[in-house]
């Protein structure tokens, strides 16, 4: 098959309205008759409220409500799991930033002002700060839900038994590694408008990455039916994961615009993005790990301690994922994995890119450096040796379809020149290789249901126009220029030519959202699907015409033809003529969901995918061994794409994953310090702005070298795997390998600092263990494990006893 | 503090335009293109003069619209992205920019379009490092930048006579 879009080079579809300024973001829209909202927030971190009194913000000139938590009695959250919070507190707060009170008013100003005359009483109640202290305070529980005390899930899994690889392999690695939390920092601050429409039901335009799922939200949070709800996601300006969560702020403008009956919009300002957060968890790991003399794995055990922050959010999700995809990447023929998330009185945390995967990747990644150079392999060399092996199935049962990874790593190894330049450049240079793998759309919703996971519709009339409607959300990453690209590729078209509806939950047909790299699978699957429908309906029209049959006509370059003599041809518009006269309107659906994942254990329902894309990266670093100043002059990342939509943006995805990756490597973290205690002892942010939560600029990139690998997957459209997120993975470890090329000293915590690599190299000259990283995991109660057999020792994908595992060679 | 502000009367030049607007004397050069003159192509990410996104060039400079009042605009020329293409043909650099993939989300874009044209205005013949140095002010968080600075090269390259 010759492709004529998919694979070439173009300017994005919607590529003109974002230099022009013309791409309508959610602050963009202006509504006659509108008026602003703004959120009191809580300045404590965790407090019962008293009292809240709003008289003299009401009299307020210019304000026209004020809405309290009284007017919001029932608790939301995204998952049907997690449905822990409040749009405004109800006699409670459980973070700094947490919401209590909005005014509606003339504008923004008007707002503010009035925001500062509603007084609050609190009664202040001890806080919880870390994972530590939730475990060691069961009281007071920042929530009356949750597995126990402060711990909101906790939970251990073991596929074959683990203790027993352990025993006998040659080596055992025993590390712990620690990973700071960041935030997304979308530079577009989350807005939406709210709007009651002529018949009196509501639309909200948001920036949010998923319609879908806060139309079903906002739905049970209002108690309003489904069919009065509009949610129109707007173009996101960037998202990351930040906009997945139904937010406090889109209730309260959806039941302020009802209240009213005229538009009310909101827009964030960076600070409360940073306190609003749903950001990567901050993560401490320990890592047992068996290995073979010759380097393979035994088997590993992995604990992770999550720190949750005052809410569920996509907690429960992460809290998996922390450990779900670790046996993906290379063969392990046994894992355990224990998890555990608490609540602490921050805000919460939630999906970034990477969802949950970056912070034990790194872990594994800097453990395999550690165990090559014990056994004094070439670290490129040993994970050569271990990659997964294509349709295979790993110990914890999910199913691997194709597999480049050793392609990425011959390459990265090869445009490096690693085999030279590796453990050979000059003290204070070094190169780092780690590798990685990552979903293409998760394999179940958030809410359990056998519906499709996307829905795409498309029409076509005798303008020659196509309209294809989806309910999937455009992030910045090309989520429409994919959905053009595959029905323009069926239908023979210019992708230009077709008119792309998107991420409106009254028009488009329902699509989960722009999260877990699932977009071009899951929507591209059902988009080739709607379009070959309609594509056989034009086709028998002009075989009709053409005096031929359907089956030998090509579309093609905006025309049907017979595929041995293009002389005996129509334009598609011509052709799409015949079809409306034949057929009457012109129109076709197409739906995807994803293979049913082998699995049958409680919980085999996260980690299964219909692809998963594959990525090594190679990182050169300058280490300033007086200072600690660390410089990355260059990144190779060679990524397995499956096949390449558009390569302008698939290196735009590759480019952007290593840049977010490189810059949770080097700088940023979401961290927080406690006020004095004459100030309230609360728990703020330490560095709430984009001035001091420190993001690389254009003067901070290296060079990048992508490498995009092709190896078509039969599960995906016309092959293309996901590249948005993966790519990410693999630089955190690579940049802290490098520095142990570098320096010779181990960096086991993100991010990477100049202070704990001067640290390291002070213990290293003095003769100490030149590490830094946390060297303490605390018990934590982890239950007894869920025993499932790997499918090579008997195993059916079920729950079994451990008795029950027959012993294998 | 008076709750209505006192409002002011100027008379502003956009894009080569006469621009008369009343806006409360407070609100900034950013605020009263996209309040009160529906120039919503400028954008905004932090309010502070941090992250670049609502800059536009005042008498031809990179300023962030943020940390301008829009009292101290009259009888200075304002350009914004609405004023670069030329009709519906697109400035060169608008051009590049969505061939190159230099725009994923497009949130940062006008911004750093402003911000590169002030730098092509002045010189045609910029090396990557002039390019860095000139963006450096304006944060983009989708595309690790590469993109931007070949579409910045590109741009320049087609603006050569």
């Amino acid at each position: 098959m010759s492709l004529k879009v998919i694979g070439k080079a173009r300017r994005r579809v919607d590529g003109r309205a974002k230099v022009t300024g013309l791409t309508k973001f959610a602050d963009d829209i202006v509504l006659p008759r509108m008026v602003h909202c703004r959120l009191l927030r809580s300045s404590h971190p965790h407090a019962e409220i008293l009292e809240i009194n709003s008289e003299k913000a009401k009299q307020h000139p210019g304000v026209h409500l004020v809405l309290t938590g009284k007017d919001f009695p029932i608790t939301f959250g995204i998952m049907p799991v997690a449905q822990d919070e409040y749009p405004l507190a109800n006699g409670r707060v459980r973070y700094v930033g947490d919401p209590i009170a909005a005014v509606i008013a003339k504008d923004e100003q008007t707002c503010t002002e009035a925001l500062d005359l509603i007084e609050v009483k609190f009664k202040l109640l001890a806080t919880i700060s870390s994972p530590e202290e939730a475990l060691q305070n069961p009281e007071p529980r920042i929530h009356d839900y949750g597995d126990q005390g402060n711990i909101h899930r906790i939970q251990s899994y073991e596929f074959g038994d683990v203790d027993e690889a352990l025993a006998k392999s040659d080596h055992v690695f025993d590390d712990l590694f620690f990973y700071e939390g960041n935030t997304h920092l979308p530079i577009e601050q989350h807005a939406s408008v709210a709007a009651p429409d002529g018949e009196g039901k509501l639309t909200l335009w948001s920036s949010t990455q998923v319609p879908h799922y806060i139309h079903r939200a906002l739905s049970r949070a209002l108690q309003m039916p489904g069919s009065h709800i509009r949610v129109i996601a707007c173009p996101n300006g960037g998202g990351f994961g930040g906009k997945c969560d139904l937010h406090n702020h889109e209730i309260v403008v959806s039941r302020a615009a009802l209240k009213l009956g005229r538009p009310v919009k909101i827009c964030l300002n960076r600070e409360e993005v940073f306190y609003m957060h749903r950001g990567r968890h901050p993560v401490l790991m320990r890592m047992r790990t068996g290995v073979t003399k010759d380097g393979k794995l035994t088997g590993m055990h992995l604990q992770t301690l999550l720190d949750g922050g005052g809410y569920g959010s996509y907690g429960p999700a992460s809290t998996f994922y922390t450990g779900v995809l670790q046996t993906v990447t290379y063969e392990l023929p046994r894992y355990k994995f224990d998890a555990c998330r608490t609540f602490t009185n921050k805000p919460p945390c939630g999906p970034k890119r990477g969802h949950g995967t970056p912070q034990p990747r790194f872990g594994q990644e800097v453990q395999l450096d550690k165990i090559a150079e014990k056994l004094k392999l070439d670290p490129a060399e040993l994970r050569l040796g271990m990659v997964a092996k294509p349709n295979s199935l790993t110990a914890n049962w999910l199913k691997i379809g194709t597999i480049g990874l050793a392609e990425c790593i011959r390459q990265a190894v090869a445009r490096s020149d690693w085999k030279n330049r590796y453990g050979k450049l000059p003290a204070g240079r070094g190169l780092g290789i780690a590798c990685s793998s990552y979903l293409s759309g998760a394999g179940l919703p958030i809410y359990w249901n056998k519906m499709p996971h996307s829905g795409v519709q498309l029409l076509a009339d005798r303008s020659g126009q196509v309209t294809v409607f989806c309910g999937a959300t455009e992030i910045g990453q090309g989520s429409d220029d994919v959905l053009a690209a595959m029905v323009a590729e069926v239908l023979g078209i210019d992708p230009f030519e077709i008119r792309c509806v998107t991420g409106d939950t009254a028009l488009t047909p329902v699509d989960l959202g722009s999260y877990s790299s699932r977009v071009t699978v899951m929507m591209g699957n059902a988009a080739i699907q709607a379009a070959e429908k309609l594509k056989a309906q034009i086709a028998e029209a002009a075989a009709e015409q053409l005096e031929v049959v359907p089956s030998r006509l090509s579309f093609s370059e905006g025309r049907v033809f017979l595929s041995e003599n293009s002389n005996k041809s129509l334009s598609f518009k011509k052709a799409v003529e015949f079809a409306e006269a034949k057929f009457g309107t012109l129109g076709a659906v197409g739906s995807y969901s994803p293979p049913r994942a082998p699995g049958r254990y409680k919980g085999a329902g996260v980690g299964p995918s219909p692809a998963y894309s594959y990525s090594a990266c190679v990182l050169e670093v300058e280490v300033d061994q007086a200072t600690g100043w660390i410089a990355v002059p260059k990144i190779w990342i060679a990524h397995d794409i499956g096949r390449t939509v558009n390569p302008v943006l698939a290196r735009g995805q590759v480019e952007g994953s290593v840049y977010m990756g490189l810059a949770e490597a080097l700088m940023e973290e979401q961290i927080f310090r406690r006020l004095p205690p004459k100030m309230s002892h609360a728990l703020v942010h330490k560095i709430p702005s984009l001035l001091e939560y420190k993001s690389p600029t254009s003067l901070d990139m290296p060079e990048i070298d992508t490498i995009l690998i092709e190896d078509p997957d039969p599960n995906c459209p016309f092959g293309a795997k996901e590249a948005g997120q993966g790519p990410l993975l693999p630089v955190m470890p690579a940049l802290a390998n490098a520095i142990f090329d570098a320096v010779g000293v181990r960096i086991d915590e993100l991010p990477i600092t100049p202070d704990k690599v001067l640290r390291a190299l002070k213990l290293k000259k003095s003769g100490k263990n030149p590490r830094i990283g946390p060297a303490h995991f605390p018990a934590v109660p982890y239950p007894k494990s869920i025993f499932v057999l790997p499918p090579w020792e008997g195993g059916d994908g079920k729950e079994s006893k451990k008795d029950d595992a027959v012993a294998v060679v | 503090m008076s709750a209505i502000p006192q409002r002011v009367h100027l008379e502003l030049t956009v894009n080569g335009e006469f621009a008369p607007v009343s806006f409360p004397s407070y609100k900034t050069l950013l605020e009263v293109l996209r309040e009160d003159l529906n120039l919503t192509g400028t954008k905004h990410g932090c309010e502070l003069g941090e992250c670049g996104a609502c800059a536009v060039l005042i008498d031809g400079e990179p300023q962030l619209s943020c940390l301008v009042l829009g009292v101290e605009c009259e009888g200075r020329h304002i350009e914004t992205v609405e004023g670069l293409a030329n009709g519906s043909e697109l400035h060169p650099l608008q051009a590049a920019f969505a061939d190159l993939g230099a725009a994923q989300c497009g949130y940062c874009t006008p911004g750093i379009l402003m911000t590169a044209k002030a730098l092509l205005d002045k010189n045609l013949d910029v090396n990557r490092e002039q390019i860095k140095e000139a963006i450096s002010g304006n944060l983009c968080r989708c595309t690790g930048y590469q993109q931007i600075f070949e579409a910045i090269e590109e741009a320049a390259r087609r603006m050569k006579p």
